[in-house]
């Protein structure tokens, strides 16, 4: 799950790391009462959780409370990457010296967090790993012991901070280091970290994305997930817990089990067809969840053909197949349906789906060719 | 011969007394597995499955009771962390993890512990192994492989019965099959696998299953090429993933352009592994090695 910027800066904050004064605004009125509020020059930032929000003008500068008011308004019409802006973060602006990147992620190699940072702050890690890796500092960190202090003035060494700002910056490399510990994040970054003209060091902006895993022990962050960002039936699909992408084909798939899933997708495309989606119902799915599954994919008009593909390992086909015919009890839907079981409980799922008439597939290949068969209308044996 | 379980496998059962657990138990038990005992804080003293397997509070107890070397773990997400600490302190050879869903800084710590200790971990959220006509240990379903000469790694699921289920269909046998997991940072790896399957007497080719995220497929290539004389075959899924999207393991997601099928797929037939179109070539492509 991915935080905004103010969300982010607003954790970060709370770690004893120096962010600008400001506020998020919904509409133009708050923005410019914040602006007079704070005094200052401020900067109107969009909060939108996409890249390049700058470069599609939904960052601005602002002189005067009525200048912010009126870029807010503007920004506040903007959509960005088809992602509507709905609030504004509107900060006292800095005044920029120096920039820093600095950032923690999970090196899945080496198994363990590593913190990385940069005196070419204000661009984006990647692109500074690609074109000028000898800038980047890093240390991994234990899992066990965490940052230590000694590591952190490492960082700063490595990044040639001025002396002056060392202490500083080891207060908030740790805090940065406890933010990501506490919030089960999975990146925690602050970028630009600049240095001001008043010789302070200040996160100018900031960004976190949260394990998905570790929703059960982190309600509070899970309450702030913005649902804009995700397409409206991956986040019913979550309801469920399906594990749902749109795609942009016709042949919508059912899966059990992802590596399933994306192979009965590759496999629609390798024989001509075009994955309307990619969907795992999981392990253990009941009647219930594949009626969602279902509903969840015919409500895509695209869909021209459904391949489920059940192979049973945790999940009973048995219990697979009587979902299938509940949800279609429910959905009444025209659109064929290709279907292969196979595994535990695989003989009774057949016959219960026998009795409604349903296209069966033996082999993988066997269902796939017959699910791109019946997309583009020609007929295929109902029975197998 | 076969890799990390066998006939001598006395296995236990953390999580025993719930939904997965007691389904699995007795599908374990029907294979053959020796299940010595479960554990499920709170009922110990208890036994389940008409009085075939006791039930222990503690992984201990049931240790010290019954000589369980192998534990394989049904519990939440939420307590799995916990639990896999628990299997390790209690001396067991050989930790299985199938739930799916355990945090990954949980995994981070489990796994630095783990390494500590040299405790050998499978998962999370993997199907767990199978030897076939010896032992099963997990949720693969033990009536898709026949004994034989095929060593078989996975990071997925269903996927990898999909591959047993086709070997079969052409009386093509299986050593032992490892399904690893679709988590970031796991257990036991790739070339981990590769390794053993290169030691075992009784396992003549090898076929590994990757899919996209991460670069363990492109370091289990190197390896292969410098360290391996079996012959292996390969499949990599997720070639229509889209990048930045989590394919439902947390371990499968292209990010920042790295992971992807295409420079796995190359980088394992720059080792000389024949990749596999679909599933279903495997069984082809294994004989013409």
């Amino acid at each position: 799950m991915k935080l905004h910027e103010y969300q982010s800066k607003q954790i970060f904050s709370k770690y004893g790391i120096p962010i600008p004064k400001g506020r998020v605004a919904a509409t133009a009125d708050e923005a410019k009462q914040i602006a007079k509020e704070l005094g200052s020059r401020v900067v109107i930032k969009s909060q939108v959780l996409v890249g390049g929000r700058g470069k599609a003008g939904g960052i601005r500068l602002a002189k005067t409370p009525d200048e912010a008011g009126e870029l807010a308004g503007q920004i506040l019409t903007m959509e960005i990457k088809g992602l509507p802006v709905r609030k504004v973060l509107v900060d006292e602006a800095a005044n920029i010296e120096t920039e820093i990147y600095l950032g923690i992620t999970n090196d899945r190699a080496a198994r363990r967090p590593v913190m990385m940072a940069s005196s070419a702050g204000g661009v984006e890690i990647e692109e500074v790993a690609r074109l000028t890796p000898e800038k980047i500092a890093r240390v991994h960190i234990d899992p066990m012991l965490g940052l230590r202090e000694y590591q952190a003035r490492d960082i700063a060494c490595g990044i040639d901070l001025p002396r002056e700002h060392t202490r500083l910056f080891g207060q908030i490399a740790l805090g940065l280091w406890q933010a990501y510990v506490d919030c089960d994040a999975t990146l925690a970054e602050i970028n630009p970290l600049v240095i001001t003209s008043e010789n302070q060091l200040l996160a100018v902006d900031g960004k976190m994305l949260i394990d998905d895993n570790a929703q059960f022990r982190q309600p509070a962050l899970f309450e702030m997930r913005d649902l804009d960002v995700e397409a409206p039936s991956e986040v019913e699909a979550r309801r469920y817990g399906l594990s749902f992408i749109k795609l942009d084909g016709n042949i919508g798939c059912m899966v059990n089990g992802a590596g399933l899933a994306m192979t009965s997708m590759d496999i629609i495309k390798l024989f001509g067809g075009s994955p309307a989606n990619f969907l795992d119902i999981g392990g253990g799915a009941s009647a219930e969840k594949v009626a969602a599954a279902l509903r969840i994919i015919l409500a895509d008009p695209n869909v021209k053909a459904i391949l489920f593909n059940i192979f049973g390992g945790i999940t009973r086909g048995d219990e697979v197949a009587r979902g299938i015919l509940a949800a279609l009890h429910e959905v009444k839907t025209s659109v064929p349906m290709v279907i292969r079981l196979v595994g535990t409980n695989a003989e009774e799922g057949r016959q219960i789906l026998a009795e409604a008439h349903m296209i069966t597939a033996e082999t993988l290949v066997d269902a796939a060719k017959k699910a791109v068969a019946v997309a583009t209308g020609a007929p295929a044996a109902a029975g197998g | 011969m076969s890799i990390l379980i066998d006939r001598h496998t006395r296995l236990l059962v953390q999580g025993v007394t719930g939904n997965e657990g007691l389904f699995h138990t007795e599908q374990m038990l029907a294979f053959g597995t020796n299940v010595v005992a479960g554990v499920t804080p709170g009922k110990g003293g208890e036994w389940v499955l008409g009085g075939k397997v006791p039930v222990f509070d503690s992984v201990k107890m049931a240790v010290d009771a019954t000589g369980a070397n192998t534990s394989v773990i049904f519990v939440p997400a939420r307590f799995a962390a916990d639990a896999i600490y628990e299997a390790a302190d209690s001396g067991m050879d050989l930790v299985v993890c199938i739930t799916e869903g355990i945090p990954v800084q949980d995994m981070m710590r489990v796994r630095e512990y783990l390494d500590q200790r040299q405790v050998r971990l499978v998962g999370p959220n993997c199907p767990g192994l199978l030897t076939p006509g010896e032992c099963k240990v997990g949720i693969i379903p033990g009536n898709i492989a026949i004994p034989g000469t095929v060593g078989v790694v996975s990071r997925s699921g269903t996927l990898t019965y999909e591959v047993l289920y086709a070997l079969m269909l052409v009386d093509m046998g299986v050593s032992t099959c490892v399904g690893i997991g679709g988590d970031p940072v796991n257990g036991t790896n790739f070339i981990d696998c590769l390794q053993m399957f290169e030691e075992d007497s009784q396992t003549e080719k090898i076929v590994m299953i990757g899919e996209i995220g991460g670069t363990d497929e492109e370091r289990a290539a190197e390896f292969i090429l410098d360290r391996l004389t079996k012959p292996v075959v390969s499949f990599i899924a997720g070639q229509t993933a889209p990048p930045g999207k989590r394919m439902g393991h947390a371990g499968a997601i292209i990010e920042g352009g790295a992971g992807t099928a295409e420079e796995k797929i190359k980088a394992l037939r720059n080792a000389g592994v024949e990749v596999a179109r679909h599933p279903e070539e495997i069984p082809d492509l294994l004989k013409s090695r």
